[in-house]
């Protein structure tokens, strides 16, 4: 990219760095500086001082205990298990829903589209926390939901097996159940991007050519909306992997998700050092898939640099 | 194709319904009588009269409110000049760690946010004596910082699609400097830096998980005062609440899908319209 006149002009004047300083060193003192606190406390021993850990003392200077019992304790070795199982698990069936959804707003018709496109995306734009909670409104007991569910388990399962009602609320059922709810969103929207971008000339070539639809489907379709596939699952996996507000309302607290025991160590425990602990695992745990994502994106226009 | 997608309409309408039945059963069973929210007893419109007459809510929804919008205009002001850095200032030092900045709060988790910035102002409060009481001030810096990096993107995304030799154009012609950012840069940025401006605003509006660790007692947002209530179950005035939220979005969604689409028919008429001049 060459220098135009227009930010030449903002150099000499000074005006650049104005511009660059402010929102930089907003970004610096709120986003970087705690982070880097979270970082040095990570290394940090529990102490009964407030605020509560210190350096020092018993252990040597830093002290990589916490980090030990992240490898060595089941409560976080299970946690993080149970984090990327249940963020996997929604992701795979976000993919799954949303695939064939994003592929079917692209064979209806424009009028539908934009109405259909829109109530996507209005979810959205109502509150996070009462989607979640209406979800708490049909999984419960009493529910009409839950009766419904219940009569149709009792009609086909055995006598003997009958239920009087589903359990459905705090299990990890019911976690990945909502993940899926909220987070189907951010997968149909860039699958949707990314199809309705395809040529239907090359579906047309390819029938004509004598192939069965299912297969012009695996063969042209799905590997032209690989961006997508993977944008929508990053988009995905990476909130659903840190939730805290989902496990807290539905999920099974005997069996939590990293957020929550990162949350659990800090509040409830006031242990500083493992909870900071935890969240730089967390953090190593979300940034190596976005690292190969934006490999695979280099090499992508890498390739497509090379046409 | 000829053949109609019998299944992808079969598993859209399946979709739509898994969206729309949890919402629609909220709804409905916010106009139950019964005390016990998921058991009908009746219709009845109380829980909107009581909740037209909670203090606490009005309180909380207006705490939110002014928090929202502090937030999302100088997460605007910010963001807007970090994208306008970033797409128009090509090299610059630390541009390398100046766009991981903009990009990092986007993937980082909520509760590493919000516990690493409780940490910081226990840490400074420690130090300097400020902030002495978290509450609004706490908040909204909170919510200024993890929603300006959207509103970069944004903005940073729609410069770098507009056509720089327009602005180039305008300093030959003769154009001073602000005059190109007041007649050309601005206008082109001005769709998106609005639309970072409402995200940024619905974002705060929205936000319990940051808040909840950034702020102290007295200062209670609507999300938050939802979040405690919630987390010991289900009661017929959150669904309510919750009505009201749908509806008042739905129909500013309808509103503002309608204009657009109204904005695109025009245009489409003018462009044809051009054409049929020429011809």
């Amino acid at each position: 990219m060459a220098e135009t006149r227009l930010s030449r002009w903002f150099n000499r004047k000074g005006w650049s760095d104005l511009i660059i300083a402010m929102p930089y060193l907003w970004l610096v003192l709120w986003f970087m500086v705690p982070f880097l606190i979270v970082l040095a406390i990570s290394v940090a021993s529990q102490k009964p001082t407030a605020p509560p850990f210190g350096y020092g003392g018993e252990d040597p200077w830093i002290s990589l205990r916490g980090y030990q019992r992240l490898f060595t304790d089941d409560l976080y070795i299970r946690s993080f298990f149970i984090s990327l199982m249940n963020a996997g698990l929604a992701t795979i069936l976000c993919l799954l829903l949303g695939y064939p959804m994003a592929l079917g707003l692209t064979r209806v018709s424009k009028s539908w589209r934009s109405i259909l496109l829109m109530l996507v995306i209005l979810p959205f734009w109502t509150s996070f926390l009462l989607r979640v909670y209406a979800w708490m409104g049909l999984m419960g007991k009493s529910s009409w939901f839950n009766q419904l569910l219940t009569d149709i388990w009792n009609f086909v399962v055995p006598l003997n097996w009958a239920l009087k009602s589903i359990p459905m609320m705090n299990t990890n059922f019911a976690v990945v159940l909502v993940m899926v709810y909220t987070y189907l969103p951010f997968m149909i929207l860039p699958l949707y991007s990314s199809l309705e971008r395809l040529d239907p000339t090359l579906d047309e070539a390819a029938m004509d050519l004598g192939s069965r639809p299912f297969r012009v489907f695996l063969d042209v379709t799905l590997p032209q909306s690989m961006p997508g596939i993977i944008a929508g699952g990053l988009l995905v996996f990476i909130p659903a992997a840190g939730e805290l507000v989902i496990p807290t309302l539905v999920g099974d607290a005997s069996s939590p998700m990293i957020g929550r025991v990162i949350a659990d160590e800090f509040n409830s425990a006031r242990d500083w050092p493992m909870a900071s602990t935890v969240a730089v695992a967390l953090l190593v745990l979300m940034v190596l898939p976005t690292m190969l994502y934006s490999r695979y994106q280099a090499k992508a226009e890498g390739r497509e640099a090379a046409k | 194709m000829n053949r109609r997608p019998v299944f992808l309409i079969t598993v859209l309408c399946f979709g739509f319904a898994f969206f729309y039945i949890p919402i629609l059963s909220m709804m409905v069973y916010s106009f139950n009588g019964s005390r016990l929210a998921t058991v009908w007893g009746g219709f009845s419109t109380k829980w909107y009269v009581s909740l037209w007459t909670n203090k606490q809510v009005i309180a909380a929804l207006l705490l939110s409110l002014k928090i929202a919008l502090v937030s999302a205009t100088m997460a605007t002001i910010l963001g807007t000049m970090a994208g306008f850095a970033l797409a128009r200032f090509t090299k610059f030092r630390g541009r390398f760690v100046f766009s991981g900045l903009v990009t990092a709060p986007l993937i980082m988790p909520e509760v590493i946010t919000g516990i690493s910035m409780l940490m910081m102002f226990i840490l400074l409060a420690d130090w300097t004596g400020w902030p002495g009481q978290r509450g609004f001030t706490t908040v909204t810096l909170a919510h200024i910082t993890f929603s300006m990096v959207f509103v970069t993107t944004i903005v940073q995304a729609r410069l770098g699609q507009a056509d720089r030799a327009i602005e180039e154009a305008a300093m030959d012609l003769g154009s001073r400097p602000w005059q190109v950012l007041r007649d050309v840069t601005l206008p082109t940025a001005f769709p998106a830096i609005l639309s970072g401006w409402l995200l940024a605003f619905t974002i705060s509006l929205d936000d319990v998980v940051i808040t909840s660790f950034t702020t102290g007692p007295g200062s209670t947002t609507l999300p938050l005062l939802i979040w405690s209530k919630v987390k010991l179950g289900v009661t017929p005035d959150i669904n309510a609440l919750a009505t009201i939220t749908v509806v008042v979005v739905g129909i500013g969604v309808a509103l503002a899908g309608w204009i657009l689409n109204r904005a695109e028919k025009r245009k489409l008429l003018e462009e044809r319209m051009a054409f049929r001049s020429n011809e």
